[in-house]
């Protein structure tokens, strides 16, 4: 599926847009991380929790749980949410 | 560039690299011989919150960073050719994750890593790492990949000394001053804020706390680890038995392998007072270090006291102290220097640098007698290194 990266990430990807695939949003994270090594830690804690300033969304939905399951068709958007200085 | 490790070259002979660590990214300045104009290499990772920036003394070219954003977790990223280009660490700090059905803070997550500490010579390739919250890591590849070290991390007894995140530091309780014995690589030193001072003979395979003579705030019990905030602990290099402490309640000094800290703070003016955040020892003279104080009143500004920085020195151990602020503002300046963010290199006469909250590097060529600003309008300064090439 077509994953949108945010710029904070584009340092791994060197695009705005990736190709990864799984079941899950769980699968899909494991795709993207064998593809660009690294790059899962900085969105999912040890603890397999998302980090505090990482949004993933899912057809215009907000995905909360990294087991939810996935389209093919889908496309997951990274967002990078914080303010301040 | 190579590295001259021997500290009795003449500083016609080499040139100093001031490794600059920022809340937005990193800077390298290089001096010329005489220590006297500086060009500035930077910034690198413009952006990321670089907590510390450390070379490898064993090769004089690998240099680490201590990186995140304010967006992505943690990492480290290591350079083979000073700078010259970086790659991210294969497996950066982190956690042993949490027992299936485990509660509460049973699975911490390293929210930075904090502080970096290069092995001895003995032991080419390891390196340490202090984090946020308090944790222990440890690499045996020069950074590459990095695993939890000794028990310290997962140990009841040190996880009710570290506390809570909510218990630490504004931003985040610390591990930081990870200090390996020159002499014996079984000898190790660590200090975390709060959780008090701690000594490994076994190689970190456990720890045990050194805190007697440590003063905590008003009305807590000293005897209570938990209630112990040093705020930087330095290692003599000329004479590895003498310690030097920058606490939250004070400065103070051992000689091992007496256990007992003298609260040589009591000798410095008392308008100043002796709280503060870095302590620098002579490379040479174990007699012979610099603090350089702050406002610990009342709701604890952290600023020069009075708004007059100024660094002091002592030449007799602690005994006594003299004010040493030739070339520093003379007043109206209101910012800190944070606990790695002062540092000397080995040349002679010694210079020293440090840099403040406010974005500013100073240097003194002299010991401290005379500062100028060699930077301003930086990123908020976390830490300061120097490095000594040859020129």
């Amino acid at each position: 599926m077509k994953v949108l990266i945010p710029s904070a990430l584009r340092s791994y990807t060197e695009s705005g847009w990736a190709e990864a695939n799984g079941a899950t949003l769980t699968d899909v994270l494991a795709d993207l991380d064998r593809r660009y090594p690294g790059i899962r830690f900085r969105m999912i804690d040890e603890q397999n929790r998302i980090r505090p300033h990482i949004r993933f969304f899912i057809g215009g939905v907000q995905a909360r749980d990294l087991a939810q399951a996935l389209d093919p068709n889908d496309e997951l958007l990274i967002v990078q949410a914080l303010s301040g200085g | 560039m190579a590295l001259d490790t021997d500290q009795t070259t003449p500083a016609a002979a080499r040139h100093v690299v001031l490794l600059v660590a920022t809340r937005k990214g990193a800077w390298l300045y290089h001096s010329d011989a005489a220590r006297g104009s500086w060009r500035a290499d930077g910034p690198h990772f413009l952006g990321h919150i670089i907590s510390h920036l450390k070379l490898d003394p064993r090769d004089g070219r690998t240099l680490l960073a201590a990186a995140k954003t304010g967006h992505l977790g943690p990492t480290i990223f290591r350079s083979t050719d000073f700078g010259g280009s970086w790659k991210e660490a294969a497996k950066p700090p982190a956690f042993a994750a949490a027992a299936a059905g485990a509660t509460g803070e049973a699975g911490r997550a390293v929210d930075h890593t904090f502080w970096l500490t290069p092995g001895p010579g003995a032991e080419p390739g390891v390196w340490y790492a202090g984090t946020s919250p308090q944790g222990l890591f440890r690499s045996e590849d020069g950074g590459v990949s990095w695993a939890p070290f000794s028990r310290v991390n997962d140990d009841a007894q040190y996880r009710q000394w570290m506390g809570t995140v909510q218990d630490g530091t504004p931003d985040g309780p610390k591990l930081h001053s990870i200090i390996v014995d020159p002499r014996d690589p079984a000898h190790l030193y660590i200090a975390m804020s709060g959780g008090g001072v701690h000594e490994s003979t076994d190689g970190g395979t456990s720890f045990h706390p050194l805190i007697d003579g440590l003063e905590v705030v008003e009305g807590f019990d000293r005897s209570n680890v938990s209630f112990h905030d040093p705020h930087c602990l330095r290692m003599a290099p000329s004479r590895p038995d003498r310690l030097y402490q920058q606490n939250h309640c004070g400065i103070y000094r051992l000689d091992r392998p007496a256990t007992t800290w003298q609260r040589i703070g009591r000798n410095m003016p008392a308008e100043v007072g002796d709280i503060g955040f870095p302590l620098v020892v002579h490379p040479r003279d174990a007699d012979t270090a610099w603090v350089l104080p702050m406002d610990g009143s009342t709701v604890w500004p952290r600023t020069s006291p009075g708004g007059k920085p100024a660094v002091y020195a002592t030449r007799n151990g602690g005994d006594s102290w003299k004010r040493l602020d030739a070339g520093l503002p003379p007043g109206e300046a209101w910012w800190t220097v944070k606990r790695q963010a002062m540092t000397a290199d080995a040349l002679d006469p010694v210079g020293l640098y440090f840099g403040t909250t406010s974005g500013e590097l100073w240097a003194s060529r002299d010991e401290g007698r005379n500062w100028d600003c060699i930077a301003r309008h930086l990123p908020e300064i976390y830490a300061v290194e120097a490095a000594e090439l040859a020129a």
